[in-house]
């Protein structure tokens, strides 16, 4: 199936929580999804007979404009063979997404890293922590804002 | 014989009677030097060829360089790879836990200076001499086998020149 007919067919059962789709682009084709919504979309993703997204390809977040953050879901369904790229954003000020680890076991550590580098805060989520950096890391290293602290338990930093 | 070959160029040799009569410095480095238990541990793509130098084609074993599995056993920490701050707080504490004398040989351009990471890398140390103070540094990226002999010969020779009486480092 293809991201126009999965846009739609979502669309007629979510009155809101989706964003604009965008095809025109020279990257795959997504669509947006609201950040409190999104873990009942990936549910009728998941679950639907028609689309059955069993896999969670990935899950990244990403540092995306001035004001906010996103989060990028890749989908995938053995079932059907049909691949989705999901999008929502959350803003640098409140960066808050619902999880859905419920839905994909997988999105477990996928958040927990998106959490540890960029610093979104999954709703929901059942073992929030720092997964790669030490647990009394300051900060979240790959926002663009990001500085290099001068030391880090007495070791210098900076080169 | 094999030990009297060896210390040949230590020691006199009485050509009856099986004495020999040598220095305590030389005969502490030459059974340091011919034992070099190596830390068993590896933390980036230097490891791997760390590994190729142990195996059977270069083989460390002629050198008496053995990876052990615990600090306490070991002489020298070959630190082979990309040393992350994460990795230097145990790296610290490893070295903390070898007994005396111990030597470090830093191998290849991350734990010598940060390499590739040097700018960029938020989560790299530039430098394992930061942490621990290093004996032999191999440049490369990551170094050939050959380059890690030849580092860890200049280390024998540093512990060749090595005296108990006064301090070397």
């Amino acid at each position: 199936m293809e991201i126009t007919e999965i846009y739609e067919k979502l669309k007629k059962v979510f009155e809101t929580g989706l964003g604009e789709i965008k095809t025109d682009i020279p990257t795959e084709p997504f669509f947006f999804a609201d950040a409190d919504k999104i873990d009942v979309i990936c549910m009728f993703l998941r679950d639907e007979e028609s689309l059955q997204f069993d896999n969670l390809s990935c899950l990244s977040g990403v540092d995306y404009d001035k004001d906010n953050l996103a989060v990028v879901y890749h989908l995938i369904s053995y079932v059907h063979n049909h691949r989705l790229v999901l999008k929502t954003l959350a803003p640098k000020s409140n960066p808050v997404v619902k999880t859905v680890t419920d839905v994909w076991a997988a999105a477990n550590w996928h958040e927990r890293e998106a959490y540890d580098l960029i610093g979104i805060n999954f709703e929901g989520h059942p073992d929030l922590r720092r997964i790669l950096l030490p647990e009394d890391w300051e900060g979240h290293p790959l926002r663009k804002d990001y500085k290099v602290p001068e030391f880090y338990r007495g070791m210098k930093v900076p080169y | 014989m094999g030990i009297l070959n060896k210390l040949d160029y230590t020691a006199e040799k009485f050509e009856s009677g099986n004495i020999i009569i040598t220095s305590a410095d030389k005969l502490l480095n030459w059974s340091r030097l011919s034992s070099m238990w190596q830390m068993f541990f590896g933390l980036a793509c230097c490891a791997i060829e760390m590994m190729a130098t142990s195996a059977s084609h270069y083989d460390l074993d002629r050198f008496g360089i053995i990876p052990r599995p615990s600090p306490r056993h070991v002489d020298i920490i070959l630190i082979s790879g990309t040393v992350t701050l994460k990795m230097a707080t145990r790296i610290k504490r490893l070295w903390d836990q070898m007994p005396e004398p111990k030597y470090v040989l830093s191998m290849g351009s991350c734990s010598n200076c940060g390499g590739p990471y040097w700018e960029h890398g938020y989560h790299v140390l530039k430098g394992v001499d930061r942490v621990i103070p290093v004996d032999v540094y191999v440049p490369g990226c990551p170094p050939r086998p050959e380059a890690l002999l030849e580092g860890l010969i200049k280390l024998q020779e540093k512990i060749r020149n090595q005296s108990i009486a006064k301090k070397t480092a």
